[in-house]
C-alpha cells in the first residue's frame, strides 16, 4: 500500500467507519447543504490563486471578490437589467406552452397532421436559430419582440415533442379502460390522457426554460438596449470584465430560480408519478 | 341475457389471418356465473372482450339484454387483468371516475362506493393513491369501480392472474360473495382451473386454434363454496379433473 492510498483510506475509515454509517452521512441535511459549498469554495479559491499566480490585470480575468465588489456597486443596474431579461424569457416559455402544446397534442391525435408537419418541423428545428437573429432585428426592431420570439423559437420545439410523446404514451390499459367506461373522446382526454401525459410534458418544459434564457440572450446579442445579454455585450466594449461575470452570475441565478419554480411546480402537480417513499 | 349464436373471429394482419374463435353459440341466463377456461391461444379473451363490444365479430350475432352488441355499453363492466386504476386519483376518485363518465351525480354513488369499499376491506383507504397499495388491494378497488354504477353484467378478463395464490384464493371468494349477494350476471375467464371450478354455475372449455367450445360443464354444488374442506370437497374435486382431462386431451382426439 503507497502512502497516499493509506491516506485516502484513512479518511475515508475516518469519516465513514462503515457502509452503513457513509450512507447516513450522505443523507445527513447538513452534509448535504455543506459539501456543494465547500465545492464551490475550493472552485473559487483556485481561480483566485490563478489569477495571483498569473498576475492578471482584472481586464483579463476578475477574481472572485472584484466581481462581488461589482455585483454591490452596480446593484441598480444589474437588476433592472435582470428584469428585463427575466421578462423576455418568461413571456417567450409562456407563449411556447400556449403555441407548442396544442401542436404536440395536434401531433399526437391525428397522424395526417402528424405526416404533413413533422418534416417540416424537425427541418425547423435543424436550424440554428442564432442565425435567424439578425432577420429577427431587421423585422421587429430592437425592442424587446425579437429577444420573446427567439425564446419561443428556442424552447417550442422540446414542448412540442414531450407533449405528443406523453398523448401517445397513454398506458393500453388506460385505453382500454375508457373504451370499456364508453366515455367521450373529451372526457377520455380530460380525465385521461391529458394527466397521464404530464410527467413528459414537464420533462420537456425544464429543457425548455433554459433554453428560453438562451434565446432570450441571444436576442439581445444581436440588438438590443436593455438586458444581460446587452450588459455583457457592452462590458466587452468597454473591458469592464467584471461587470461581465456579474451579469453572468445573474443570467445563471435567473436560470437555476426558473428551473426550480418549475420543478416545484412538478411536484405539487405530478406528485403521485414519484417513487414511493 | 347474452346470447352469441355463430359467432366467429378473424384477425387479419399483413402477415396472414388468424382464425381465433369459430362458430361460438353460447346463451348465459340472468345472474348466472360463467367460466370461459382454456390454455393459451384459444379466444378466450377475444370472446370476452366480443361480448364487451371492444371488438367486432367477423360473422354472428350476439346480444345482451336482447340488444346486438354494437360498442361498449353502459349496463356492461369490464374488468380487466391489470388494475388500470388512474395513478394520479384517490381510490375513492378512481371509483367515481365511471360515475363523472355517465355524468350522475357523485354525491349520489357515495354511499355506494363505501359500501363496496366495506364489503372489500378497503375502508380507510379512500384517500390512498393506488401506489400506496398491494396489487390484491389494487384489484379490489379496480373490483368495486366495475361495480359503482350497479351494471347487469360484469365481464372480468383473468382479473387476479397477476396476484399471488393466496390472494387470489382470497378475492376469488369475495367475488363469489359480492356477485351472490348483487345477483350479477358474469363471464369470467381464467386459466386456472381452481378458480373456474370454485366460482362457475357452467364452466365453458374452450379448445384452441382456432377458438372453438369444447364442452360446457355444470357445477352442480351449491354456493357459497369454498377450497378447503366442506360436504362438497369430493364433488368439485371431481369437476376439477374432468376439466382437467378436457383441457389436457391431445388435439389428435378431437371428434
Amino acid at each position: 500500500m503507497t502512502a497516499d492510498q493509506q491516506m485516502a483510506a484513512e479518511i475515508k475509515a475516518a469519516t465513514a467507519e462503515t457502509p452503513e454509517a457513509e450512507a447516513r452521512l450522505s443523507k445527513s441535511r447538513v452534509w448535504a447543504i455543506l459539501l456543494p459549498l465547500i465545492g464551490t469554495a475550493v472552485l473559487l479559491a483556485a481561480w483566485a490563486l490563478i489569477k495571483y499566480i498569473n498576475d492578471w490585470n482584472a481586464f483579463i480575468l476578475p477574481s472572485p471578490i472584484d466581481v462581488v465588489e461589482t455585483i454591490i456597486d452596480e446593484w441598480d443596474l444589474l437588476l433592472s437589467n435582470t428584469w428585463v431579461t427575466i421578462f423576455e424569457t418568461v413571456v417567450g416559455f409562456l407563449l411556447a406552452i400556449v403555441i407548442g402544446v396544442p401542436i404536440g397534442i395536434a401531433l399526437a391525435y391525428w397522424w395526417v397532421f402528424d405526416r404533413m408537419f413533422s418534416p417540416i418541423l424537425f427541418g425547423f428545428n435543424a436550424i440554428p436559430k442564432i442565425a435567424i437573429a439578425p432577420l429577427l432585428v431587421i423585422w421587429m426592431g430592437f425592442g424587446v419582440l425579437p429577444k420573446i420570439v427567439m425564446a419561443v423559437l428556442l424552447c417550442f420545439f422540446p414542448i412540442v415533442l414531450s407533449m405528443a410523446a406523453g398523448i401517445k404514451s397513454t398506458p393500453e390499459e388506460l385505453r382500454e379502460l375508457v373504451r370499456s367506461l364508453e366515455a367521450s373522446s373529451v372526457q377520455a382526454f380530460l380525465k385521461v390522457r391529458l394527466p397521464a401525459a404530464l410527467p413528459h410534458l414537464f420533462v420537456g418544459l425544464k429543457l425548455a426554460i433554459s433554453l428560453a434564457v438562451i434565446g432570450a440572450v441571444i436576442g439581445e446579442f444581436v440588438g438590443a438596449t436593455e438586458g444581460l445579454g446587452y450588459l455583457i455585450v457592452v462590458s466587452g466594449g468597454t473591458a469592464d470584465t467584471s461587470l461581465a461575470f456579474a451579469a453572468l452570475v445573474f443570467l445563471a441565478v435567473i436560470s437555476i430560480i426558473l428551473y426550480y419554480l418549475l420543478v416545484a411546480l412538478e411536484n405539487w402537480l405530478v406528485s403521485w408519478d414519484q417513487e414511493t417513499g | 341475457m347474452i346470447e352469441l349464436h355463430n359467432v366467429s373471429k378473424t384477425f387479419h394482419s399483413k402477415k396472414g389471418s388468424v382464425e381465433a374463435l369459430r362458430n361460438i353459440n353460447l346463451t348465459v341466463d340472468e345472474g348466472e356465473f360463467i367460466t370461459l377456461v382454456g390454455r393459451s391461444g384459444c379466444g378466450k379473451t377475444t370472446l370476452l372482450r366480443l361480448i364487451a363490444g371492444l371488438l367486432q365479430p367477423t360473422a354472428g350475432q350476439l346480444s345482451v339484454s336482447g340488444q346486438k352488441v354494437a360498442k361498449p355499453r353502459r349496463d356492461v363492466a369490464v374488468m380487466f387483468q391489470r388494475p388500470a386504476l388512474l395513478p394520479w386519483r384517490t381510490v375513492l376518485e378512481n371509483l367515481m371516475l365511471p360515475v363523472e363518465v355517465i355524468g350522475a351525480k357523485k354525491s349520489e354513488y357515495l354511499g355506494r362506493a363505501e359500501e363496496l369499499l366495506d364489503t372489500t376491506s378497503l375502508t380507510g383507504f379512500e384517500d390512498a393513491l393506488p401506489r400506496e397499495l398491494s396489487g390484491g388491494m389494487q384489484q379490489r378497488v379496480s373490483l368495486c369501480r366495475s361495480l359503482i354504477t350497479d351494471p347487469d353484467v360484469l365481464l372480468m378478463d383473468e382479473p387476479f392472474a397477476s396476484l399471488d395464490a393466496l390472494t387470489r384464493e382470497e378475492l376469488s371468494s369475495e367475488l363469489q360473495r359480492i356477485c351472490l349477494d348483487q345477483q350479477k350476471t358474469v363471464v369470467f375467464v381464467t386459466h386456472s382451473i381452481d378458480e373456474a371450478v370454485l366460482l362457475a354455475d357452467r364452466a365453458v372449455v374452450l379448445s384452441p386454434r382456432p377458438g372453438q367450445i369444447k364442452q360446457i360443464v355444470d357445477v352442480d354444488v351449491p354456493k357459497p363454496r369454498s377450497l378447503g374442506h366442506s360436504d362438497h370437497t369430493e364433488r368439485l374435486a371431481e369437476i376439477g379433473a374432468e376439466l382437467r382431462d378436457l383441457l389436457f386431451e391431445p388435439a389428435e382426439a378431437r371428434p
